[in-house]
């Protein structure tokens, strides 16, 4: 269990990086708490993988260092790091049983037998496996086997840390529920620290205490799932967050209002903005009220998802999405009020205003 | 289910079938045919029955052969085999190493027995070949025409050299399709490099291995070309297989019947052998 800190953290996999461009990794300089549960979230491509790696040292950063509890690790290989690691598809020891793999990293460790057998036992109870312990690994399902590199990452649980590439990308729906809340509940009882790689919101969202948001390799935010709901510190944030995504629209700002097209909105404060930025708006779906009084707006489409409706409108020429109860009536004349404390200020994407 | 039946499919497999019985079973039946009659030219024949068969199993001219074709073919495995998975565990991965390490292995494969039969028999002579000369010049006495252990260790070599490639390929293809990721997992349950090649890289390259242990069983078993070029089944008799025995019998002294019965015989021995390989090297996937 260990705090980990990563310090001007770049990486490129060319080998001679010039531009911003060649970095899969830009610039990460954060600090994870020891025991925290923090969830990577981001889309394809943009570096997750290539930060977990770096930390359990599978991949050695091109620039910075990264310390564990303070001392320096970036020199030190995976095995000396002490880190477990699950990886998107199962990676099993055919040839051994089901008892062998989970039994495997800790023999190489050198534990002694009647620990090793505890623990497994214990692990085997976890996930699920106990009546397989002495099956081969090699004809079980894609979800046991996935199971089974799960157990054999927590079956270490004096680690450093246990990074989660995607795990449950190969599981079915109801096993994903399962498994993450027994993650879960790992986490809180051995309280290691654990990093998950997802490009799934919802996984993201009801897994970790902190959500770190990656967009084109930075971390673009790190927050609460809440935090990064209300205030999503860069306009991808509010797009990727949320479902359907923050409408982002394009204005202009006087004061302590901001312009949208020809109309014109009050703000709770006067952001502080550079001339020639590049200025937006933006507005959660479930922050517009639907109705009568407001600034008009022309319906295209309602999608009826259930607990509530989702509209597509159009308003002052661009797109934006609504969410409205689902008893509330339409009116033809359509018109719309924004929550004001809800307007978040983007100035060249990223957010400025008195909230942080 | 019901399978509906389609006897039109017979039409496309004709042509395979055709040729197979020209090529395969024609052939093979006209040994059947030689092998129970005797004949003294003229194309006259008697019937003999087993009688050519009762020949071959009771004559110790056979059995000293099959005996030299086991230790050969035991010997060619046991040295392939190894060397080949080492070569392929150590050629590169990635980069330009790759395509030379490639057609560096494929080199050997790429020369005609009988071609490979004459470097090594001019590479070998006391006189003028490079290995035989040096040696000579060494102080090592070698003489693969008079020392039947000089013949031996020349023809095992040559084998070594022209078929190990074969392996090695077919291990490295086995290899570079095992992704990374269970590599990475090896690195964190910290397994030692032992560990990694028993438990990843030998079970993933298990099908590839009994391909080729079938294929070197089976060819080397069948050896005649090069020892025949080297030695020509000397000296003596001590590098006389079963092929090259065969041919003597049937084109030196022309005895097509006892030929004929021993062909099948040979035959019915390779196949019995490389069926029990298949047997033993697959029955360990059906337990689970």
């Amino acid at each position: 269990m260990a705090r980990i800190t990563l310090d001007h953290i770049r990486h490129a996999y060319g080998p001679n990086p010039v531009s911003d461009h060649d970095y899969a990794l830009r610039e990460v300089d954060h600090e994870w708490e020891d025991g925290g549960a923090y969830a990577l979230l981001g889309p394809s491509g943009c570096g997750k993988t290539t930060l977990l790696n770096i930390i359990s040292g599978l991949l050695h950063p091109s620039h910075g260092r990264i310390l564990f509890d303070g001392k320096d690790v970036t020199d030190l290989s995976t095995e000396a790091r002490n880190i477990a690691q699950v990886f998107q598809f199962p990676v099993i020891y055919d040839t051994m049983t089901v008892y062998d793999n989970l039994a495997f990293p800790l023999r190489n460790r050198g534990v002694p037998e009647p620990e090793i057998d505890r623990r497994v036992r214990d692990m085997l109870e976890i996930i699920d496996l106990s009546d397989w312990a002495n099956r081969k690994a090699q004809r079980l399902t894609a979800d046991q086997k996935q199971k089974i590199s799960l157990g054999r990452g927590l079956v270490r649980n004096d680690v450093n840390a246990i990074l989660f590439d995607e795990p449950l990308t190969v599981i079915d729906p109801h096993m994903k529920w399962v498994l993450r809340s027994q993650l879960k509940r790992l986490h809180k009882k051995f309280g290691f620290t654990m990093v998950y790689v997802t490009h799934d919101q919802t996984e993201a969202l009801t897994f970790a205490d902190k959500v770190v948001v990656m967009y084109e390799g930075e971390i673009v935010q790190i927050g609460t799932p809440a935090e990064l709901f209300e205030r999503p510190r860069h306009t991808f944030v509010g797009y990727f967050i949320g479902s359907p995504g923050m409408n982002v629209l394009p204005a202009r700002l006087d004061g302590a209002r901001a312009v949208v097209g020809n109309e014109t909105l009050a703000l709770d404060h006067a952001p502080v903005v550079a001339p020639g930025d590049k200025i937006e708006i933006g507005i959660r779906p479930e922050f517009i009220h639907l109705g009568r009084e407001g600034m008009p707006v022309r319906i295209n489409r309602v999608e009826d998802i259930g607990r509530h409706r989702i509209v597509r409108a159009e308003f002052e020429g661009q797109p934006i999405a609504i969410v409205s109860p689902e008893n509330e009536d339409i009116p033809a004349e359509a018109r719309i009020t924004f929550d004001p404390g809800a307007v978040n200020i983007y100035a060249n994407s990223w957010r400025v205003g008195a909230k942080v | 289910m019901e399978k509906t039946w389609n006897n039109k499919a017979w039409f496309l497999v004709l042509p395979v079938l055709l040729l197979v019985a020209f090529s395969a079973v024609i052939p093979l039946m006209t040994v059947v045919n030689y092998s129970v009659q005797d004949t003294f030219g003229n194309n006259e024949f008697f019937w003999a029955g087993t009688d050519w068969f009762s020949q071959i199993l009771s004559s110790p001219r056979f059995w000293d052969a099959l005996g030299r074709n086991l230790f050969f073919s035991l010997i060619i495995l046991l040295i392939e085999i190894p060397l080949g998975i080492f070569i392929a565990l150590n050629m590169p991965k990635h980069g330009i190493g790759v395509p030379v390490c490639l057609v560096l292995m494929a080199l050997p494969l790429l020369i005609p027995w009988n071609v490979v039969g004459t470097i090594w028999q001019v590479f070998g002579r006391v006189d003028i070949g490079l290995l035989g000369h040096t040696l000579e010049a060494l102080g090592i006495d070698y003489n693969y025409v008079r020392n039947p252990t000089d013949a031996w260790v020349t023809v095992i070599l040559m084998d070594v050299w022209h078929w190990t490639s074969l392996v090695v390929l077919l291990c490295y293809a086995g290899l570079v399709s095992i992704p990374d990721a269970y590599y990475q997992a090896a690195k964190i349950d910290g397994a030692s490099r032992w560990a990694v090649f028993r438990y990843i890289q030998l079970p993933k390259m298990k099908r590839v291995l009994l391909i080729a242990v079938l294929l070197r069983f089976m060819d080397s078993f069948m050896i005649y070309t090069e020892p025949f070029v080297v030695t020509g089944g000397g000296p003596g008799n001590s590098t006389t297989f079963l092929s090259i025995d065969l041919v003597k019998m049937a084109i030196g002294q022309f005895d097509l019947g006892p030929a004929a019965a021993m062909s099948i015989i040979y035959f019915l021995i390779i196949l019995l052998m490389s069926w029990v390989f298949y047997t033993v090297m697959t029955s360990s996937d059906a337990d689970a």
